[in-house]
């Protein structure tokens, strides 16, 4: 049991990870429901009132409140996996990424999927964390909902249904991370 | 998501500085699968429990909303090293701040439902 719980306690493989995602995504189909997860957002939205100004909102959300258990299912997974499963290990990284994050100085300490340096209330209050996290929110939220999907419902749904709006949504969504990650990211931690 | 480290600040850096085949993989497995999957189950006309055929698009060509948009959450994506899907799953996780992402996410949202109809699609 424990050899058990010590080998789930490893990073899995990709390919694992890749195939539990398209597992969720025949679930979900089964269900009547369809994989994509930024509609959330929306449904939250209409669940706290947006209806009431604007159009956009103005749906039956708790027809969509599937969308809200999936959520609420993917905390409890979160909760769950740092609770029993946590990797007591850094993140294996590659050489060529260790060296930027150095540069960048930011650290990669044992058993932390994010920067401490970064994710904390600290650094959220000073002018980096608030473009960085309230700015960066603020665009996933608009940015989503404007190309109609993110990760799941386009990169990872819409290519397998080769749908063409996704290919080109994808092009989009590594033209902005590329600017962020090559030129925002210097200027922030130079 | 947390096992695979998808939803790692770190690896969303390493996916964006083409420095390993990790999330590359994660993405690659999950498409050619899910491909797969659409594939034979538009072939073999498969219902879904409540006895529907599942709705398989075509999805609506609004390219500039796709590339305008996409660019937008790409630059979101890479600042907080977070999609949508792994915020949830962050906040169980006990990353406290992410609320915060989330919280601006859905102000995002909102500002977005308001400008929609001046915005191009």
């Amino acid at each position: 049991m424990n050899t058990l719980l010590n080998i789930i306690r490893q990073p899995w493989h990709w390919s694992i990870s890749g195939a539990m995602i398209v597992l969720v995504m025949f679930l979900l189909i089964q269900a009547g429901r369809s994989f994509g997860v930024s509609s959330s957002f929306r449904a939250l939205c209409a669940a706290g009132g947006a209806g009431k100004i604007a159009e956009y909102f103005r749906f039956d959300w708790k027809k969509q409140n599937w969308q809200l258990v999936f959520a609420m299912g993917a905390i409890l997974g979160g909760f769950l996996s740092q609770q029993f499963l946590a990797n007591p290990d850094p993140v294996a990284l590659s050489e060529a990424t260790l060296a930027d994050l150095h540069t960048l100085a930011i650290s990669n300490p044992a058993g932390s999927l994010v920067p401490e340096d970064l994710f904390n209330f600290d650094f959220l209050l000073t002018t980096r964390g608030i473009l960085m996290f309230v700015g960066g929110g603020f665009l996933i939220g608009f940015g989503t909902r404007w190309a109609g999907g993110c990760t799941s419902g386009h990169a990872i749904s819409g290519l397998a249904n080769l749908q063409p709006p996704s290919l080109v949504a994808v092009v989009g969504f590594f033209i902005g991370g590329l600017a962020a990650t090559h030129l925002l990211y210097p200027i922030l931690f130079n | 998501m947390s096992k695979s480290e998808a939803i790692s600040w770190y690896r969303i850096q390493e996916m964006f500085r083409f420095q390993s085949f990790h999330m590359y993989g994660i993405i690659g497995v999950a498409v050619t699968l899910g491909a797969a999957m659409i594939a034979i189950m538009k072939k073999t006309g498969f219902h879904d429990a409540t006895g529907h055929v599942p709705n398989f698009g075509p999805k609506a060509k609004t390219y500039w909303a796709s590339i305008l948009g996409g660019i937008c959450f790409g630059l979101g994506w890479a600042m907080t090293g977070a999609c949508p899907g792994p915020l949830y799953v962050l906040v169980g996780q006990g990353v406290w701040v992410v609320i915060v992402i989330i919280a601006s996410a859905l102000l995002g949202t909102f500002i977005y439902g308001l400008l929609r109809s001046r915005l191009p699609h």
